[in-house]
């Protein structure tokens, strides 16, 4: 019966956008029965953010929901109606696990606090996902990518010093804090089964960015230890050599590490050519001396110049040499590790046609990650959800009429 | 109430860096007893510091990201170092040698008394080692057991090896996030992988767990950090796979908000983020720039009324918006525009955190105390749980701190077993001699 590792497990959906589709993604991918409530007509505001299938903007093509609501069923509620929010505190009552990434407004203001929940139910776990949290100054602040790049504080770092501070690329941020939602969520839910108690969880987008590992982290105690500030870094520094990007025939390759451990492995992957046979090269004095390093890329820029980026990449591993390629997508999608392991997988949409999007995250050996039906189109599921709590057909046709669903 | 709701779950690790660590700390922080097995004959580089005896002037050159107490080393810099101790909190630390017999056999009597064991060495160090799954499986079949190396338990690059910022460029994230005008080596490191295969790989554990109340077997669990790095970029793969278009950088902006950028502030190297996704925002933008009339001279050009229009002249909005934000602090840039429902915010430094009045409030940093390096303020929890009120409750674990407890107490030898493995190297505090 339990054949994925969250089978049996219902998750009511509250969210939206991306942090908490993406945790409950994570949760429906693994097994949980999630239902997803939009609003009626639009839906989550996802359905609208691109990329588009073959680029047409419509809210049942949107890439970014097909991926973030795979294996969820989708019903659509008004939350302000009274019917709506009777046929929601139905469902919870027998959930395990609400998640919700309101604006922390939002929730108080539709009578649906964590005191009120759970007395209906005091095993649910309930999550809320928001930008600054639900308390303090920030609460109700609003915030996007950037912004939450930006008051992470590794963004300060991330660039060269001439130039303005970079985010990181796409929605890193907001997939990082769905993540570790749902490593909240089932920490409090084994809580739950344990303890037999729920609890209400407040995570905060900026915190989980503030406490994370990464740059950050080591960065926040490293000027509590010595009262620096890591800055950007200045054009044309030494940090050791090879320790950087490196062009090659066809594109860019980052090659190296600072750690003086690995110079014999540069010299083994190159074999040992005779212009590199210095051997104060190899030592900390030699690393950060910039004539050395002159004569060292004198042989080294022309060589990565000879060769593309996956043979770089794949010498280097010979020599146990950290390398990586710098890969565009297509690089990365086609790549015949990924096809290997079968990582990409097409999703057959009613709407989109077959869709390839990253798969499993890990690998888990008895419950696997399992790709059991596309994301939702807009009410798809009204009838199935509502059905086992006693709305016969023609009541949905009365609460669509009352645009409650 | 008031246990934490991992308590009584053992997690024996041997992992380096920061990915693995990460997902120690999750769980850690949340009440699993987290037990990182060490060598004192082998130096991991990157996890309790670059060097384990650095030099004077190696320790003042260091990045803050492994900066010492008072930019010292100390006598024993392993227990010093921010690179390892911001993570290390809640965490037990123990010795063995794994590469001789007596410390194979220690490994294997701490795995029989374990819940979960997590690694993430390049793939097949473990079962070199002779401690792979199928070894630990027969010692104890309810183990859950989880591999992170970067590129997975399978496949052509399955041992293959690197760091976070080599992942980050092998999946694609680097090359997304660069300056547009400029090449990838002004795009400096990241190592977002980290983050998300560590909580990934806490993630993992759970649902394993949670699977093993049912069936009341362990499982083997394959993480590749290469995959967990693709996921968090599935809106460029998509991109890929649905219009065959690979996606360069962007920097800063977005593909339909507009403005979107960081910008110059008042003050030395001080910047401010903001973003504009709709004619609701920009009107209260406007609003923010010209309380009394909605609009200024700019503001109100019809060119910039419409989000096209914004997004398709947004090299000059760019300019236009920076001349508003340098004369004004970066935080009062903020608090203008979030008054009008506009997301903004400071570019906040590792310093400058510290006094930021969200992370204040919240108490977000905590002050701990570590017997070698003194009372710091470390980064707190990353989540809040009403019913269970948490806080750090143990510093920056040092090497071989909890020896005692999990040679004797867990593993269960002899105080005779115990006095001779410290002699012979397997238990101890400190780093071997030779290790320079």
């Amino acid at each position: 019966m339990f054949e994925q590792a969250l089978s049996g497990v219902k998750v009511i959906d509250l969210t939206h956008h991306i942090s908490g589709p993406y945790c409950t993604k994570m949760l429906a991918d693994y097994g949980a029965e999630v239902v997803k409530v939009e609003r009626p007509g639009c839906g989550d505001g996802a359905r609208n953010m691109g990329p588009f299938m073959k680029d047409g903007p419509h809210p049942e093509k949107s890439g970014m929901f097909a991926y973030l609501n795979t294996n969820k069923q989708g019903i659509t509620l008004d939350l302000k109606s009274q019917t709506g929010k009777a046929i929601l505190l139905r469902l919870i009552e027998s959930a395990d696990m609400l998640v919700e990434n309101f604006s922390p407004r939002v929730m108080p203001s539709l009578g649906l606090t964590y005191e009120r929940l759970k007395e209906i139910n005091p095993r649910l776990v309930m999550a809320s996902i928001s930008n600054f949290g639900q308390t303090g100054p920030y609460r109700d602040f609003k915030a996007s990518e950037l912004v939450l790049n930006a008051m992470g504080t590794e963004m300060y770092s991330r660039g060269i010093s001439t130039r303005e501070p970079l985010k990181l690329g796409g929605n890193a941020v907001q997939f990082q804090a769905g993540a570790v939602a749902a490593l909240a969520t089932t920490i409090a839910y084994w809580q739950a089964l344990e303890g037999g108690y729920g609890d209400h969880l407040d995570i905060s987008i900026f915190e989980t960015q503030i406490s994370t590992i990464d740059l950050r982290g080591g960065s926040l105690l490293g000027y509590q230890y010595s009262g620096r500030v890591a800055t950007r870094k200045e054009p044309g520094t030494n940090r050791g050599y090879p320790n950087d990007v490196y062009m090659c025939s066809d594109g860019y390759a980052q090659i190296g590490h600072h750690a003086l451990e690995f110079f014999p492995r540069v010299l083994k992957m190159l074999g040992h050519p005779e212009e590199l046979s210095d051997p104060a090269m190899g030592t900390e004095a030699g690393q950060m001396d910039d004539d050395l390093k002159g004569i060292f890329e004198a042989y080294f820029i022309p060589w990565c110049l000879e060769r593309t980026k996956l043979e770089i990449f794949l010498l280097g591993q010979a020599a146990n040499l950290p390398v990586g390629p710098i890969n565009t997508m297509e690089d990365v999608t086609k790549d015949p590790h990924f096809e290997a392991r079968e990582f990409f997988v097409d999703v057959e949409h009613p709407a989109m046609g077959t869709v390839r999007m990253p798969g499993a995250p890990f690998r888990m050996g008895d419950n696997p990650w399992k790709l059991r039906w596309p994301a939702p189109l807009l009410g798809q599921h009204n009838e199935e959800v509502l059905g086992p709590l006693g709305y016969a057909k023609e009541d949905l046709v009365k609460l669509r009429e009352a645009g409650v669903i | 109430m008031g246990k934490l709701p991992l308590e009584g779950v053992r997690v024996t690790t041997l992992t380096v860096v920061w990915a693995g660590p990460f997902a120690e700390m999750l769980l850690a922080d949340w009440g699993a007893e987290v037990i990182r097995v060490e060598s004192l004959q082998r130096f991991a580089n990157s996890t309790r510091g670059y060097l384990p005896r650095p030099s004077p002037a190696y320790v003042k050159a260091a990045a803050v990201l492994a900066a010492y107490p008072n930019d010292e080393a100390g006598e024993r810099p392993w227990n010093r170092c921010a690179l390892f101790n911001f993570h290390a909190r809640n965490k037990l630390s123990c010795s063995m040698d794994l590469t001789r017999v007596e410390g194979k056999e220690l490994f294997k009597r701490l795995i029989a008394k374990s819940d979960v064991f997590f690694e993430n060495n390049a793939s097949g160090v473990v079962d070199r080692l002779g401690i792979g799954y199928p070894v630990l499986k027969e010692i104890n079949p309810g183990l859950v057991m989880v591999s992170l190396p970067g590129y997975g338990a399978t496949g052509p690059y399955k041992s293959f090896h690197g760091f976070g910022y080599h992942q980050e460029a092998f999946t694609g994230h680097t090359w997304l996030r660069g300056y547009p005008d400029l090449d990838p080596s002004n795009t400096s490191v990241a190592v977002h992988a980290d983050a998300a295969a560590g909580a990934n790989t806490a993630y993992a554990v759970m649902l394993a767990l949670i699977q093993r109340r049912r069936t009341g077997k362990g499982q083997f669990v394959d993480l590749a950090q290469t995959e967990v790095a693709i996921s968090h970029q599935s809106d460029s793969v998509l991109d890929y796979t649905m219009n065959g278009r690979a996606r360069g950088s962007i920097g800063n902006r977005h593909y339909s908000a507009a403005p979107c950028g960081v910008y110059r502030c008042q003050g030395e190297d001080e910047w401010v983020a903001i973003t504009v996704n709709d004619d609701r925002e920009w009107a209260g933008f406007c609003r923010a720039l010209s309380p009394s009339t909605g609009s200024t001279e700019w503001t109100g050009a019809e060119r910039f009324s419409s989000s096209i229009g914004r997004w398709n002249n947004q090299d000059e909005l760019d300019k236009l918006v920076e001349d508003w934000t340098r004369q004004r602090s970066n935080y009062e840039v903020m608090y203008a525009l979030q008054d009008q429902g506009v997301p903004a915010g400071p570019v906040i430094n590792n310093q400058a955190a510290f006094d930021d009045p969200q992370l204040k409030a919240r108490g977000q940093f905590e002050e701990t105390h570590q017997e070698e390096c003194g009372t710091h303020l470390t980064p707190g929890l990353l989540w809040r749980a009403k019913n269970t009120p948490n806080h750090i409750r143990l510093p920056a674990v040092r090497l071989g701190e909890h020896n005692k407890y999990v040679h004797k107490d867990i593993i269960g030898i002899s105080d005779e077993e115990y006095a001779r493995l410290e002699k012979e190297g397997h238990i101890g505090v400190d780093l071997a001699p030779h290790l320079k």
